[in-house]
């Protein structure tokens, strides 16, 4: 029980800072808020209505899961995995690796996306129409030494892919790994050495400690710029068409406005797309650093409070 | 089979055996040819002061750092090397770890893994590296955390826990790869006064157990109480060693002299802050002041207030 007297004070009810600039500065954006959207509706061009169509439409659909989703989720798992890998390298004792994951890194970074994807669509298939599977140097060695075979397993038909989004995964994941790369190394060494060296001391060999104690750690760090990299990488989706891969969300939308002189729904069309998509990302990106903060001083997540409460229960 | 060795009382062949071990850190030797036996169920104090090398000596025996000269056996096993006809041959990271198995350690700074928690702190090893089953290593788990006071924070997580508590769970992480050898490097150095008992009450209960134990601690009265030997280290050599009272309270060189007066005048100094804070008074400093010999610095020093010029 608290008694409030002249001297014991009690509760406080004080008025709160004023802030007047919040509200001026609301007023100015909600006049120019206004502004453009009064110009949405009175300029018929934007033609709205026209652009939710383009947005339903199957080819544009299509576009958006086989091309722009698809393609996403491929770059992405081959980035990440493939830059953890030549981040381990980076850190490892031994030089080949360290070198090998160096140069990697440095020509990747150096290309542009779109060259890139030019490059592996077109330029490969010209140089390579089709890559022979076999002993390194088998068909010299055959040749020297008089064989009826040239010691090739098998031929893969590289124009037969060179336009499918395979290409364009394989383009853009080996460009996202040059960049994973940097990411999970300052992940890696982000995490305290005497954790590796407690597991080291319990008698986990070096892959597992990297596996069980630092690489989840290490994720803490490496999953914020990842959430980028992947809002990142929907938007560079719409390099595809440079394969050429052209179920891809811009291509085809951009089409469709062209084909029906409606240029600019056909790029709304796609603007809200991509819209949609990256925020769901971000929701999805803030779950993920939930996740991966635990054990952190983070707040402990739902479940994790209704555990607690039930096992206070007992 | 089992002769005891005539002067200290335990089994004769002795669990550790530390032969000459030099170790030098960018040209600078900061271990200097340490021999030390350590036998089983015996329990050894390392004391020093800072930087003589004495957690450099500890990470030698695991080979979290290795060697440039000696021998360090384990157990009869060699550590970090295998000797072919003479030859000594560096093991694999696989057979090193094997090796460390049977060794536990426990850090100064607890170093428990923060993104689990302390039940999968304690059954990670085991299932990791033993290949034990989940049921069978959660109930080995559980007994641990009961022998270290913690059976009841088994789903906290590392950060929610004080860092007695820490250490504690530490200390049951390591146990519960069954370890022949435990390594404690200054385990409660790193504590708040007041939570340092209840984690020397572990270890001395894992002392009474019979655990073979190097502790690298200045807490005297653990050394004094628990130890069966104690061994003094300065710039990486062995100045002395013997039994607690010898070692502590008749100690034979000057440097271990100076090092156990400056750990007195310390401990006096600890104590007088901890009084201040609790009595808020000056008087109570004068009134500790007279705990130590005439080296005790004056009240004023020791509260690291500067007199009036
Ligand atoms: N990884 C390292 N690299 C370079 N010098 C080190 C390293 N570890 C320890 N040292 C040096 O070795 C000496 C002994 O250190 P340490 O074994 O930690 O001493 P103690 O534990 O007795 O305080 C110190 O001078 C320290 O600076
Ligand atoms: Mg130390």
């Amino acid at each position: 029980m608290t008694s409030t007297s002249p001297d014991r004070p009690g509760a406080i009810h004080a008025r709160p800072v004023q802030h007047p600039w919040r509200w001026v500065a609301l007023a100015v954006i909600a006049v120019v808020a206004g502004m453009i959207v009064s110009s949405f509706v009175t300029n018929e061009r934007w033609n709205f209505p026209f652009a939710f169509e383009i947005m339903q439409q199957s080819p544009v659909v299509e576009g958006l899961w086989k091309g722009t989703i698809f393609g996403t989720i491929g770059a992405m798992v081959l980035g990440i995995g493939l830059g953890v890998v030549l981040a381990v390298m980076r850190l490892s004792a031994n030089p080949v690796l360290r070198g090998v994951a160096f140069v990697y890194t440095w020509f990747f970074r150096a290309i542009p996306r779109y060259v890139l994807l030019v490059l592996l669509g077109t330029g490969l298939g010209f140089l390579y129409p089709g890559f022979d599977i076999g002993v390194p140097f088998g068909q010299q060695i055959a040749g020297a030494v008089g064989l009826e075979s040239d010691l090739t397993f098998f031929t893969l038909d590289y124009n037969s892919i060179s336009s499918t989004i395979w290409v364009g995964i394989l383009g853009l994941g080996l460009s996202e790994a040059a960049y994973m790369a940097e990411i999970a190394r300052a992940g890696i060494l982000s995490v305290d050495r005497g954790q590796a060296e407690a597991a080291q001391a319990l008698g986990m060999p070096p892959g597992k400690t990297m596996r069980r104690i630092v690489l989840p750690q290490a994720m803490r760090v490496i999953v914020p710029p990842t959430g980028n990299e992947t809002i990142a990488m929907v938007k560079d989706t719409s390099l595809l068409a440079a394969v050429p891969v052209i179920v891809e969300l811009f291509y085809q939308s951009y089409q469709f406005g062209q084909r029906t002189f409606q240029i600019m729904p056909g790029i709304v069309a796609a603007t809200i797309w991509y819209l949609i998509v990256c925020s769901i990302l971000m929701v999805g990106q803030s779950w993920l650093e939930r996740y991966f903060g635990r054990g952190f001083g983070v707040v402990p997540t739902r479940t994790q409070q209704k555990l607690a409460e039930i096992e206070a229960d007992h | 089979m089992s002769q005891r060795h005539a002067a200290t009382g335990f089994p004769d062949e002795p669990l550790v055996r530390a032969v000459n071990v030099t170790k030098a850190f960018h040209g600078t030797e900061v271990l200097k040819g340490i021999d030390m036996d350590v036998h089983r169920g015996e329990v050894v104090v390392l004391c020093g002061p800072s930087g003589s090398g004495k957690t450099t000596f500890l990470r030698c025996i695991n080979q979290l750092e290795t060697i440039d000269g000696g021998r360090i056996w384990v157990d009869g096993d060699l550590m970090g090397y295998e000797d072919r006809g003479g030859t000594l041959h560096r093991l694999t990271d696989k057979r090193m770890a094997a090796q460390r198995r049977d060794i536990g350690m426990c850090f100064q700074r607890f170093n428990l893994f923060p993104h689990k928690t302390v039940l999968e702190n304690v059954i990670e090893a085991p299932m990791q590296v033993k290949g034990t089953s989940r049921p069978q290593a959660e109930a080995a788990a559980r007994e641990l955390l009961d022998q270290v006071g913690l059976g009841d924070k088994p789903s906290a997580y590392p950060a929610q826990l004080s860092g007695g508590q820490q250490q504690r769970v530490a200390i049951a992480r390591a146990l519960a790869m069954d370890p022949k050898l435990m390594l404690f490097d200054e385990p409660t150095s790193a504590l708040d006064p007041e939570l340092v008992g209840e984690v020397l009450k572990v270890m001395r209960d894992l002392a009474t157990r019979g655990m073979t134990m190097i502790v690298v601690t200045h807490e005297m009265g653990f050394a004094r109480e628990v130890a069966d030997r104690v061994v003094f280290i300065d710039a990486g050599a062995v100045v002395e060693e013997g039994p607690p009272d010898q070692c502590l309270g008749n100690p034979q060189h000057q440097r271990t002299r100076a090092f156990l007066s400056r750990m007195r005048r310390e401990e006096a100094a600890h104590a007088r802050a901890v009084v201040q804070t609790v009595t808020g008074t000056a008087d109570a400093l004068g009134a500790v002041g007279g705990l130590d010999d005439e080296s005790t610095p004056s009240p004023d020093e020791a509260a690291g207030r500067h007199p009036t010029t």
